[in-house]
């Protein structure tokens, strides 16, 4: 008799434990792509059953339920959208949740095209709005130049300086970008870089982030010996030091944050109703105690 | 279109496994030769950490121990002038300790399934240890440890997170296939990443599919 439950034991472990790997994949929900981070304390909960579906769940903004919007955002957002505006938002609008998923410009570009399922873009440059309005992947008409941003010149902290300014960047062993084909950060360090004759020398050995988040930890690091950033990323860490800004001139254009509605957006309301958030004061507020500026 | 990816993965890869290969064996050998079951067992657990924790994890690690601000890093870095961070040896370096799991599992098993009845005879007729491992265990663990060699060497080709955290993505210096095939779909660019995907796909399945033929070739003849 011993013998036989044995026998069931073993013949149902195997498959008890694929049972419980099979439901644990269903209720986390692990899509790849939309890296939306569940934030400790914060109810921006949702079941993952919304990203691994080919079509988005109804969300019905009549009916009162929770309508919940997904910002894809440039990184260098990430801390003002997720320790302030993100939960004022909330606060002043509690029938909508927000998710939020940061990357460098140039990757969450790429997954709008494959099929992101977000409702609001906010870009680190004009470049990739214009590419998917052009798209039409981001409604044209919703789209707001919203804040501008400086690029500067960075030294991990700690460690002896190699350069003094962008004048000696070169001195450096190794120079952290952004890869200029997808981060914003990048194509603003190519063209400062370029305008003061200093690209070639840089990028032979330059180590390129795919988002400026990166760049900056590589640099806090000290992997890096010097990284062109945005000014809001190093005021973010205390494990860098600030030693220059972009010259004068080096950038033909103001750094541009626009933001835009997703033209595919099954929440266009609440989505509207996030970016005319974003234009209020208060948020405007927020941005700048970052270090961004409004646009003017 | 850039080849240097190309060339810098295998230059990695090669100077990994050569590392790797024998540092597996050695180890291996050592390990079994421990008598105490629970040093054993522990031993083991530690060894095979890097093939089943996330490469990620490797990676942190690696970077608490040779970046510029740690201990080890700063150790070499004062002394030797030597940056290990974001130099092409680190990537030598993930790659290694990536591919070492495979390695060692691969060696250990070939050695624990040779006859011991012919170690045995050896020791009979008088040989010494060392006669014995290189004459008698080693012929017959070969295949296997071969087999662990070829796996190593494709898990070194196609390693990208720990890469990534403490080598960097130099093109030209540690940008290695896995870091261009993953900057250049981050760029957009799916054609440049197919050609990297392809080439890596081609030179994997020639790797693996020329063990295979001489395992088959090799049985054919008992």
């Amino acid at each position: 008799m011993r013998k036989e439950n044995n026998n069931r034991i073993r013949k149902a472990a195997p498959l008890l434990l694929m049972a419980v790997m099979a439901l644990s994949a269903c209720s986390k929900g692990g899509s790849a792509d939309a890296k939306a981070p569940a934030k400790a304390g914060a109810d921006t909960a949702i079941t993952g059953a919304e990203f691994t579906e080919a079509a988005p769940a109804a969300q019905t903004e009549e009916s009162g339920e929770a309508v919940t919007i997904l910002i894809a955002a440039a990184a260098s957002l990430k801390y003002s959208y997720e320790d302030e505006l993100i939960p004022m938002f909330e606060a002043q609008n509690p029938g909508i949740k927000v998710q939020a998923t940061f990357d460098s410009s140039g990757k969450l570009k790429t997954q709008l095209e494959e099929g992101l399922e977000a409702d609001v873009f906010m870009s680190a440059a004009v470049k990739q709005m214009t590419e998917l309005t052009e798209e039409n992947l981001i409604d044209a008409g919703s789209v707001i130049d919203l804040l501008e941003n400086k690029i500067v010149l960075i030294v991990p902290e700690g460690v002896d300086a190699k350069v003094s300014g962008f004048t000696d960047i070169t001195d450096a062993d190794v120079i952290a970008i952004g890869d200029p084909e997808s981060v914003p950060a990048g194509q603003y360090a190519k063209e400062a870089l370029t305008s003061l004759g200093l690209w070639d020398e840089v990028e032979a050995k330059s180590t390129k982030g795919t988002n400026v988040t990166e760049v900056l930890n590589w640099v806090a690091e000290g992997s890096a010996d010097a990284g062109i950033v945005y000014a809001t990323d190093a005021k973010t860490t205390k494990n860098v030091l600030v030693i220059a800004e972009a010259p004068a001139g080096s950038l033909a254009q103001k750094v541009i944050y626009p933001v835009g509605i997703v033209s595919t957006s099954a929440n266009r309301e609440a989505a509207q109703q996030f970016v005319d958030f974003l234009q209020t004061g208060e948020a405007l507020a927020v941005f700048e105690q970052y270090g961004f500026s409004a646009n003017q | 279109m850039d080849y240097s990816p190309v060339l810098i993965s295998l230059k990695t890869a090669a100077a990994a496994i050569l590392i790797t290969f024998f540092a597996g064996i050695a180890v291996a050998r050592w390990v079994i030769s421990i008598r105490q079951e629970n040093v054993k067992v522990l031993l083991d657990g530690v060894l095979t950490l890097p093939l089943v924790l996330p490469p990620t994890v490797a990676g942190f690690f690696l970077l608490y121990l040779i970046g510029v601000k740690r201990p080890v890093g700063q150790f070499f870095f004062t002394y030797f002038s030597i940056k290990i961070a974001f130099s092409w040896a680190a990537t030598v370096l993930a790659a290694v300790v990536i591919s070492f799991p495979l390695m060692y599992r691969s060696a250990r098993g070939a050695f624990e399934q040779v006859d011991q009845n012919l170690v045995y005879a050896g020791q009979t007729l008088g040989l010494s240890e060392w006669k014995i491992f290189w004459k008698v265990v080693m012929p017959q663990a070969l295949p296997g440890i071969l087999s662990g060699g070829v796996l190593a060497f494709t898990r070194g080709l196609g390693e990208f997170g720990a890469t990534a955290m403490i080598a960097g993505n130099i093109a030209g210096k540690t940008r290695t296939l896995p870091l261009a095939i993953y900057s250049e779909v981050a760029a957009g660019n799916m054609e440049a990443a197919g050609v990297y995907v392809w080439i890596i796909v081609a030179v994997s399945l020639l790797i693996v599919g020329g063990m295979n033929l001489i395992a088959v070739k090799k049985q054919s003849f008992r």
